[in-house]
């Protein structure tokens, strides 16, 4: 009993981490030129996060790390942290807006 | 009507769309470029959209204005693409019963635009570029 609950406290990723995916990620403005290209695929667990990808990002692309925020979009929509993306999502890279 | 485009942003069609019989308030505003930031001369501006949120994003705020407000009809255009000192790059418009309304709801959505829409601004000067507001 004590094991099986130890068990299920583990986030489902844990369980799921040997199916990889890649995801496509859009990149715009200044995202688009600290990265040399408009779109990029990352490699990630099946259930990874956005925290996942822009933790792998920002490993890749030091550089990412300097903006002033980085948001990420999923399907078109602000995501959260704890958003869960996968392959068939529309994910982009959102820098800090400067529009009007 | 709200839209993103790469051609010159054209007042009349807005202008005529927002006229309707029980609007007594037009209010507009034109972002236009500015030659100048932080005292430093600019020579032009690019605009990079992620199209499809940008619209998106835009609708969102259409939407609360108009929850908000009185809104009768509302015009938002957003240019991208490069643009030359004193050609507009946003414009807004807004129909309402009455004038006070009009102020509010084109001021809101105008402020909130440059809070949330994807929509990005490149500065050109003499001696280089920079992302408007995208480090420290």
């Amino acid at each position: 009993m004590y094991r099986k609950r130890t068990l299920l406290k583990l986030p489902v990723r844990y369980y799921l981490c040997a199916m990889n995916q890649s995801v496509s990620v859009l990149l715009f403005g200044i995202t688009r030129e600290l990265v040399g290209q408009s779109k990029l695929t990352c490699p990630l667990p099946a259930a990874a996060r956005v925290s996942d990808l822009l933790d792998a990002l920002k490993t890749q692309y030091p550089r990412l790390g300097d903006l002033k925020s980085l948001l990420v979009a999923v399907n078109n929509e602000y995501a959260e942290p704890d958003t869960r993306i996968t392959s068939t999502d529309e994910i982009a890279l959102i820098p800090p807006v400067s529009g009007g | 009507m709200i839209s993103i485009t790469s051609d010159p942003i054209d007042f009349g069609p807005a202008f005529t769309y927002l006229q309707t019989a029980e609007a007594g308030a037009l209010d507009f505003f034109f972002g236009v470029v500015r030659d100048n930031t932080n005292a430093k001369a600019v020579e032009h501006l690019e605009y990079e959209a992620y199209d499809a949120m940008a619209i998106s994003e835009m609708q969102k705020i259409a939407d609360e204005a108009t929850r908000r407000w009185q809104v009768l009809r509302y015009v938002i255009i957003h240019r991208k693409g490069e643009l030359r000192i004193g050609e507009v790059a946003v414009l807004i418009g807004v129909a309402t019963p009455h004038r006070a309304d009009a102020f509010d709801a084109c001021r809101y959505i105008i402020d909130t635009i440059k809070q949330t829409v994807p929509i990005w601004k490149k500065e050109f000067f003499s001696d280089g570029d920079m992302w408007v507001n995208a480090t420290p």
